[in-house]
């Protein structure tokens, strides 16, 4: 919104401040000037302004005006209501009010011999040439130009009707069911039954307070003219402004509250202006109210006001005296409240137990508690006058429950070296139909930002892929990346939201150099930073395992035959592996992708890990290797059960050293290379059991299926 | 020099002897010189301690054994001292290590880049953002969450955004699909703000109240290099008897001064927001320029950051629904609310929003 300074000076005599004064004292009220730019020839200056919705009393020159009159304790000049005498008319022009549930107040004022023109600075307080042109408003007609003066000086919505379209008389009303109406922008509208509508008895002639209408609007032949000026109800203005797609300047004030009491202000500012171009006005102002909505806007029951609540919420001022009974005063006084003291007889103005019962005006409808008022008093003193306490405090933090668990996931994947992310909240359809855990609950939104990001994500794994896709189209062709993030499920009625974590890699691992070869990441990559987090939680059993296609259990984004689910305490945590080629040609991605989600709400069900240390071994290790061959079918996990089945304590770690196959293998073979490590707490293990142990482990391998390679 | 055998003594008086062993000695000592390699080493310990043609054994078989009976003692004596002699230039030979010119045939070139393992870093908004809870949690705040679907209740309504408020328009909301024809307070929406998480966190306790409210949240709006859909809010919420507006403008001062540095001074602004009455915006000089000016925050030295104000009545209003305690004449409190997005903005130098949720490798590792 654009205000002129000369314009606002014009409503307060000597304003001791210059323009940029004048904008930063407003701004530290919350009346906020955004840029100040100078006008040629002494016009002063324009502001562009920035004004809180709450405050549609101040989005015109008046109200501005009177914001300044509050800050420098001047005096605010009143608008000039005066006009012409009127020419008697037969009897006054008919205005019903039908809908009394959306139009409290409607005045209509009949001018006669007008004449259509363009406009000029037509008298003191009516520069309309003048300040439409440095505010480079559009000049369209001496009658249009007069609303819209009265629009800019003082925030008031006015409407002139070309008197002669006008059928009958005035009637404000819903809409009737196929009712048609063109309006000013030159749609032609069918109208719906709650639409309100200024009509005269025949037709509707303008949507109220949204937009006139077509057929009875001014033109350079109109020589008679019917001012309107009215009071519409906020909701009533803003459903109808919403079906039509419309957002004018005058459905914006109506639906943030008018001042009751400016309609005939404004209806005097137009028709002295259209006058001054010539005619008359015939009869008195029509004015029809209805009470209810007079008492709720311009006849409000005085509120309660303490300077004891006025400190409790403000606080401490730098200035020692604080806020008194005086500034109160002075500060509602100049917005225009009316302030009664409750303390008869005493000097109230001294004291801090003063109590008022505070009037309101009728264009502040944004006051209507105490603490309304509490805020005006410390705006208009100034915030930044408050001093900076801090209030004590005696208790402890706390910290969210799974916070430490939280903390560790992250901890573990910035050490294994993966950067964190985050990306969309939303995927597609089909995305979430690929990805979901729980095929069919994922959730649309109503008003999505796009198709492909319609449907609330269900699982992290559609952003992780968006992501890795982004890197290597963009050649980073080293990726690792997690996110921990919401996912959603259930239906539109209710919505689940758990934390999961996604993980991503692709690529070579980060220690190649000048000086090692470079090696691709691969499945056990991924596996062991799996295993390391999962580390972390206390658990009795982690394992990993894959299901036959057939099955169905395989996430259908994976490779079937190169992916995990993650158990742990026999409950899925998760899933990883490969993606699946076709995926990834779907994604033109070429490199192997490394792919997995954990769902974290299961996971941080575990405790974390708390390290219990032991005492190490003093006596020495034994190391023995073992080279089994095994069929293809018989995967490590086997053999690795068969020895934890043994239970020998002096078995203390063994591990596959070497897998390799080579020509003396049959084909569906392969061989193992495992080393295993006994060693004793107590004593050095003599030779006797050493030979006993390696027995048993042969016989347990062999049991597997293994056979030892000679 | 191995050639060189032990020749028999002619005599074994004391000063034949001390002649003949002293001459060995100096001969061990000479040899032991120069072992420039291991392999000399080793090759001097064959020579000397060698078990069957060690000069040693030589000297024992040809000098000790050949000894008559009244010999044996000075001759053993002495054979001692020059085995220990041996065994000691042995150690020092072997524990000098290898000779420069052995080490510098090792040499590498360490100017060579380093071989690193790849650091993650946390996401610049999770640093953010943890940076800011701590700094409140210093003042006593703990962290509360809610979820990211809410009730237009929670997000609106009991956030005193009545129905049908304009103030609505000023958050375009992402709606989740059917929602028509629930009521109105159910309807499920993504948070437009962190703000439904005061009410949550009211509902369950009674004051006094401090959390901060990290979070995610959604508006429906389009994306450019400042505003993204997406973006992460911190909430915070003190509620107790007698909190005040000065007590609101001196922690958000003192936390905005342990954000930014203690240089950075606050100021405060009349504001809006349906749940905060007085309301305010707050700026703080900028970090930039200390407040001179300059293209950061537009030669105004000030740039602003962030939202405030004392709980409205009407949100405790309902709050008091489910704890009576939360009665304004009682109690009081103070909410604020920050951008995460514009703070790390500003904090790391990032011109473009879009690139927090990209993903890019590239971006990210800087954070590391």
């Amino acid at each position: 919104m654009k205000i002129l300074t000369k314009w606002l000076r014009a409503y307060l005599s000597d304003l001791p401040a210059n323009d940029a004064q004048l904008a930063e004292d407003l701004t530290l009220r919350g009346i906020a000037v955004d840029g100040i730019f100078p006008l040629e020839d002494g016009n002063g200056s324009f502001y562009e302004m920035d004004i809180t919705t709450n405050r549609v009393d101040a989005m015109n020159h008046y109200g501005i005006a009177r914001e300044a009159a509050a800050i420098y304790g001047l005096e605010l000049k009143p608008l000039d209501e005066a006009l012409p005498a009127p020419l008697p008319s037969a009897q006054p022009f008919p205005v019903r009010i039908e809908a009394e549930d959306a139009c409290g107040r409607f005045t209509a004022r009949v001018l006669r011999g007008v004449t259509i023109g363009d406009s000029r600075d037509w008298f003191a307080g009516a520069e309309v040439a003048t300040y439409f042109g440095l505010l480079e408003q559009k000049q369209i007609s001496n009658a249009v130009d007069a609303t819209n003066f009265a629009w800019l000086a003082m925030g008031q919505p006015t409407h002139v009707f070309d008197l002669d379209k006008i059928e009958g008389g005035i009637i404000v009303r819903r809409a009737r069911p196929g009712e048609r109406l063109k309006t000013l922008d030159g749609i032609e509208r069918t109208l719906d039954p709650e639409d309100l509508v200024v009509a005269d008895h025949v037709k509707p002639l303008g949507l109220a307070g949204v937009m006139g209408g077509w057929d009875t609007m001014i033109t350079p032949a109109t020589t008679n003219v019917l001012v309107e000026a009215a009071w519409f109800e906020p909701m009533a203005v803003r459903r109808t402004a919403r079906r039509h797609g419309l957002h004018t300047d005058a459905s914006h004030r109506f639906e943030r509250g008018a001042d009751f009491n400016a309609a005939p202000v404004a209806s005097a500012l137009v028709s002295r202006i259209l006058l001054a171009n010539g005619g008359s006005i015939e009869g008195s102002l029509v004015d029809v109210r209805v009470p209810a909505f007079e008492s709720r806007t311009a006849h409000r029951q005085p509120i309660a006001l303490a300077l004891s609540e006025v400190h409790r919420i403000l606080g401490t001022t730098i200035d020692q005296e604080g806020i008194t009974a005086s500034d109160v005063e002075n500060v509602l006084r100049a917005l225009g409240c009316d302030l009664v003291s409750q303390q008869a007889g005493k000097l109230a103005a001294a004291r801090e137990d003063s109590k008022w019962r505070v009037t309101l005006p009728g264009w502040r409808l944004d006051l209507e508690r105490e603490i309304d008022l509490i805020e005006e008093v410390a705006r208009v003193y100034g915030y930044n006058r408050f001093a900076n306490t801090l209030p004590s405090f005696d208790r402890g933090v706390q910290a969210l429950p799974w916070a430490q668990s939280e903390a560790a996931v992250r901890n573990t994947l910035l050490a294994a070296g993966f950067h964190e992310a985050i990306a969309s909240t939303f995927c597609s359809a089909a995305e979430a139909a690929l990805t979901a855990p729980q095929p069919g609950l994922a959730v649309p939104l109503g008003n999505p930002l796009s198709e492909e990001a319609g449907v609330l994500r269900p699982s992290l794994v559609p952003g992780m892929l968006a992501m890795i896709a982004g890197n290597l189209h963009r050649d980073v062709s080293d990726v690792r990346l997690f996110e921990l993030g919401t996912v959603f499920s259930g239906a539109t009625e209710k919505v689940e939201e758990r934390p999961a974590l996604a993980l991503g890699a692709v690529g070579s691992l980060a220690e190649q150099s000048a000086l090692h070869p470079a090696r691709p990441i691969e499945f056990h990559d991924l596996k062991g930073v799996i295993e390391q987090l999962l580390s972390r939680f206390q658990h009795r059993s982690v394992y990993f395992d894959r299901f036959p296609p057939e099955a169905g259990l395989t996430p259908a984004w994976l490779h079937p035959y190169r992916a995990a689910r993650v158990a742990a305490e026999g409950i899925t945590v998760g899933w990883f592996g490969q993606l699946h080629p076709n995926e990834a040609s779907a994604r033109k991605l070429k490199e192997p992708v490394l792919i997995g989600e954990l769902y974290l709400d299961r996971l941080y069900k575990l405790p974390l890990r708390k390290p219990v240390a032991r005492d190490i071994s003093r006596f020495q290790p034994v190391r023995r290797d073992f080279s089994l061959i095994l069929d293809q079918s018989i995967p490590w996990a086997t053999i690795d059960q068969a020895l934890t089945g043994l239970d020998i304590p002096e078995l203390v770690d063994w591990r596959v050293r070497e897998i390799f196959r080579d020509a003396r293998l049959g084909v569906r073979e392969y061989s193992l290379l495992m080393g295993v490590t006994f060693q004793a707490a107590d004593r050095t293990l003599r030779e006797e059991e050493l030979q006993a142990f390696q027995t048993r482990v042969v016989a347990a391998v062999a049991k597997s299926g293994a056979r030892l390679r000679t | 020099m191995t050639n060189e055998a032990i020749p028999d003594l002619p005599e074994f008086n004391d000063s034949a002897l001390d002649k003949a062993f002293a001459a060995l000695e100096r001969r061990a000592t000479d040899d032991a010189a120069a072992l420039p390699s291991p392999e000399a080493v080793e090759a001097f310990r064959l020579r000397w301690l060698g078990r069957k043609q060690g000069l040693l054994s030589e000297v024992s078989s040809r000098w000790l054994k050949a000894a008559p009976p009244e010999a044996k003692k000075p001759v053993g004596e002495r054979f001692k001292t020059l085995k220990e002699l041996v065994e000691r230039l042995l150690d020092q030979a072997a524990g000098a290590g290898p000779t420069d010119a052995a080490l510098a045939a090792e040499a590498i070139d360490i100017t060579l880049p380093g071989t690193r393992r790849l650091t993650g870093a946390e996401h610049p908004i999770t640093r953010t953002l943890n940076e800011i809870t701590q700094v409140f949690a210093a003042l006593g705040y703990s962290v509360g969450v809610g979820p990211e679907v809410e009730t237009d209740y929670y997000n609106f309504e009991s956030m005193n955004f009545p129905p049908g408020h304009p103030a609505r328009d000023t958050q375009d909301t992402l709606v989740v699909a059917n929602q028509e024809r629930r009521p109105l307070r159910d309807r499920l929406l993504l948070r437009t703000h962190t703000s439904p998480v005061q009410m949550r966190t009211m509902e369950q306790q009674p004051p006094p109240v401090r959390i901060v409210i990290p979070g995610k949240v959604h508006r429906n709006d389009a994306a450019d290099a400042t505003h993204s859909p997406i973006f992460h809010q911190v909430e915070g919420l003190c509620v107790d008897t007698n909190i005040t507006f000065s007590d609101l403008k001196g922690t958000l001062d003192h936390a905005m001064k342990a954000l930014f540095g203690s240089s950075v001074k606050t100021r405060f602004f009349p504001s809006f927001f349906p749940f905060t009455e007085p309301s305010a915006d707050v700026q703080i000089s900028c970090i930039f320029c200390g407040g001179n000016g300059c293209r950061k925050c537009k030669q105004s030295g000030w740039i602003e950051l962030l939202g405030c104000g004392m709980v409205d009545p009407a949100v405790f209003a309902f709050a008091a629904l489910k704890q009576p305690a939360y009665d304004p004449r009682k109690i009081s409190g103070f909410a604020f609310g920050m951008g995460v997005e514009r703070i790390a903005m500003m904090k790391y130098g990032i011109s473009e929003i879009g690139q927090f949720y990209a993903g890019d490798m590239r971006f990210l590792g800087q954070f590391a």
